[in-house]
């Protein structure tokens, strides 16, 4: 496909906002302009916004390890079609991204799969263990720049203190953790509070989270190395992110959408569809993630996509394993609960979903102005279409979204990748 | 009603009509020959995840002087030791026709699955922290045949964090009009009791001579190697019902306990033994009870005899 026209969208990116066609040659944005015009190939973009491709910066893609969940090529097909041009892959794989070898492969197998940059992340330590540190400067010269034992929490101040310090002879390194402290959270299920009191799950409290923010927010200050708040779930976290950028630290947070949009409420079925670390909390707790998404505490919107096969959901609540599918709805769930509220402009939205997360993730191919000679990884959705999440016509080889069966606006009718339609009208291409 | 899987299925009619349905039963159950003919024909599995004694013996006394015929599934010698889960256990039993499952599972919520899986009736016999509604409806026939429940003043005293028995007494005492009051130090309270219709007091001494019932929950050993108290000693000195403590207890007062007791550490031998403890009324209510829930559930149209 040497050539074609992206015809009659609105066109939204960092620097503003145009009705334009957009033409894409050779891989790259050739021209931005109204009324252009080709001898090749139209995409109807018309009622449709025209965005940088998404970035996810928190993805499970299970491969190696767990493919009969997902893998890695039918992750980013439901990247893809979820809008996402790039995702950062999670460690907690088997074999953990400790190591070159693996985090090779990863990268390999996201290239042979062609529907979405894979980004690995690389491990902080050895099997995610919490006590030596991985090799991260090797990691590094693979393209790897978040590190992050996500899954588990790096418990340990001292092996955090080391990591950071270490991760600043790394330009763009970030170092991200799972902020979980498991002397408080160990054993529970649901977020503590009056419904796990009332239905005698053990709870994750919120503290658990705050404690370790707090802490890392400390050891951000004393090494000067940036720290990534990762899954940001609870309304303290976002007062002490705001209030350490307020101080001038590089600290940096996302959040999901499962968290700006449900509570712990959902759990009262014992459904484990609704089971996530760190958990669903309270309606106080969206609220605060919804005001730090709008006064830009929260640097990004990462789905935490991470699937289980349908028979590990298929247990009692507290046996199953947590985690919930995000890439093919969290444009939706976030233009219905953030952006059709009022609560974000759709700028701001897609600024959470493509040009900061990019930013943060040292992206430079992604989340780029729409102008010329940008690498052409964009995102055409329609922000009013309305749609049921069905479990069965997702992407992703899982099916535990904790949005089936609701009516949700906003759909990706196509994504490009590096020039290539990955996605048109809905379906992936390959 | 299809299920019972917690106290929330039940209003105050239909948890009257229960206590009724097993006062029939207590009756039942004194005579000669304690049997029925009513659920002939019915199959009750008993599915127990967790140890227990006198629940499943219970139940399956309970099924068997209805005349079912009972399908007993104990998990230590079954396939569940092979891996296969609830999920499979439930299809499989179902496959050869049950009308009940009575299921105790160490996850909250459990029963609640399980009701989606099945068309059988299911039947909570403890489901974790969260809830044991045959339990609650045997203490509250035991109360109510020795005292009228609304405004009676009844203190559940212990591990209520960790207790389904608690968590179903208080609603069931509130259904019915009662005043509960929980004692516990806060690390033995449930982390929020937001919407509990209760009172709360750290301090035993403060309520004891108030009551007109002490429904003691069993101490968990194990829990002290969670800094949630101190130790046996701490606990019983601040919480236990002890003798000193009895004496400052009202003239009439009662005493209850789910079973199985600590003796000496939750309660004092004594007073378990005395004439104030209901403990072995609440055991043989318990059969009464149970019968009059598989009757409710499996019955429709059938007559006690």
């Amino acid at each position: 496909m040497p050539e074609y026209l992206i015809k009659g969208g609105r066109v939204i990116d960092a620097t503003g906002e145009r009705t334009a066609d957009v033409l894409v040659r050779d891989g790259k944005v050739a021209d931005v302009a109204p009324d252009l015009q080709t001898t090749e190939d139209v995409i109807e973009a018309r009622g449709c916004i025209v965005s940088p491709g998404f970035v996810d910066l928190h993805v499970h893609l299970r491969e190696p390890g767990d493919e009969e969940a997902e893998t890695i090529e039918t992750g980013t097909r439901a990247a893809a079609r979820g809008g996402f041009t790039a995702v950062v892959a999670m460690p907690n794989t088997r074999p953990a991204l400790d190591d070159a070898a693996v985090v090779s492969s990863v990268l390999a197998l996201g290239k042979e799969a062609g529907l979405c940059d894979v980004v690995s992340s690389g491990c902080i330590t050895v099997a995610r263990a919490g006590e030596q540190l991985a090799p991260m400067g090797e990691l590094y010269a693979l393209g790897v720049r978040i590190f992050t034992d996500d899954g588990f929490c790096v418990a340990s101040a001292g092996v955090m203190r080391r990591a950071l310090e270490y991760a600043a002879s790394l330009p763009g390194a970030i170092v991200a953790q799972h902020a979980e402290d498991e002397t408080l959270a160990a054993g529970g299920h649901m977020h503590e509070g009056a419904w796990s009191s009332r239905l005698g799950i053990p709870g994750r409290p919120s503290v658990a989270e705050t404690v370790i923010v707090a802490r890392d927010i400390e050891l951000c200050e004393v090494t000067g190395t940036p720290v990534h708040f990762l899954h940001c779930s609870a309304a303290g976290t976002v007062a002490l992110v705001r209030a350490a950028k307020a101080r001038g630290l590089p600290v940096s947070a996302e959040c999901a959408p499962h968290h700006f949009s449900l509570t712990d409420e959902c759990c009262e079925g014992f459904d484990p569809q609704f089971k996530v670390h760190p958990p669903l909390r309270t309606q106080a707790d969206v609220e605060a993630i919804r005001e730090g998404l709008a006064d830009g505490t929260i640097d990004a919107i990462a789905t935490d996509h991470a699937p289980h096969t349908p028979e590990s959901k298929e247990r009692p609540f507290e046996e199953a394993p947590p985690g919930m599918l995000g890439l093919e709805t969290a444009l939706a769930v976030t233009i219905t609960e953030l952006v059709e509220p009022g609560t974000l402009t759709l700028s701001d939205a897609l600024a959470l979903l493509s040009w900061r997360p990019a930013r943060l993730a040292g992206l430079e191919a992604h989340g780029r102005p729409i102008v010329p000679d940008a690498p052409a990884n964009l995102t055409i959705f329609d922000p009013g279409h309305e749609w049921v999440v069905e479990p069965g016509g997702l992407a992703s080889r899982a099916r535990n979204t904790p949005f089936a069966g609701r009516t949700l606006r906003g759909k990706v009718r196509h994504t490009v990748l590096n020039g290539d339609v990955v996605v048109r009208d809905g379906a992936a291409t390959r | 009603m299809k299920h019972l899987l917690s106290i929330d299925d039940l209003d105050v009619e239909s948890l009257t009509d229960l206590l009724d349905l097993s006062e029939h039963f207590v009756a039942v159950n004194q005579r000669d020959i304690p049997k029925v003919p009513a659920l002939r024909g019915k199959v009750v599995a008993s599915l127990f995840y967790e140890d227990s004694t006198r629940t499943r013996l219970s139940f399956e006394t309970a099924a068997k002087r209805l005349s079912c015929d009972v399908m007993t599934f104990s998990v230590s010698q079954s396939s569940v030791k092979k891996g296969e889960s609830l999920l499979d256990t439930v299809q499989t039993i179902e496959a050869m026709g049950i009308d009940a499952i009575v299921i105790r599972h160490p996850a909250a919520g459990a029963p609640h699955r399980v009701a989606e899986w099945t068309d059988a009736s299911v039947i909570n016999a403890g489901d974790g922290r969260h809830a044991h509604p045959t339990q609650a409806l045997l203490d509250a026939l035991t109360l109510r045949r020795h005292r009228e429940l609304n405004g009676l003043r009844v203190a559940i005293v212990g591990d209520v964090r960790h207790s389904r028995v608690a968590r179903s007494n208080v609603k069931a005492l509130d259904l019915l009009g009662a005043d509960v009051t929980l004692v516990a130090p806060p690390t033995l309270l449930p982390e929020s009791l937001e919407g509990w219709p209760v009172q709360v007091s750290h301090d035993f001494d403060d309520v004891i001579s108030e009551v007109d019932v002490v429904m003691l929950l069993r101490m968990q050993f194990e829990r002290q190697g969670e800094a949630l108290f101190p130790t046996v000693r701490e606990y019983t000195a601040r919480y236990g019902l002890t003798e000193a403590r009895a004496e400052r207890l009202k003239p009439d007062a009662l005493i209850m306990h789910p079973g199985p007791m600590n003796r000496g550490v939750e309660v004092a031998a004594s007073v378990a033994d005395g004439p104030a403890s209901l403990v072995t009324e609440q055991v043989a209510n318990g059969v009464a009870v149970r019968m009059a829930v598989l009757f409710s559930l499996l019955g429709s149209g059938a007559t006690i005899a």
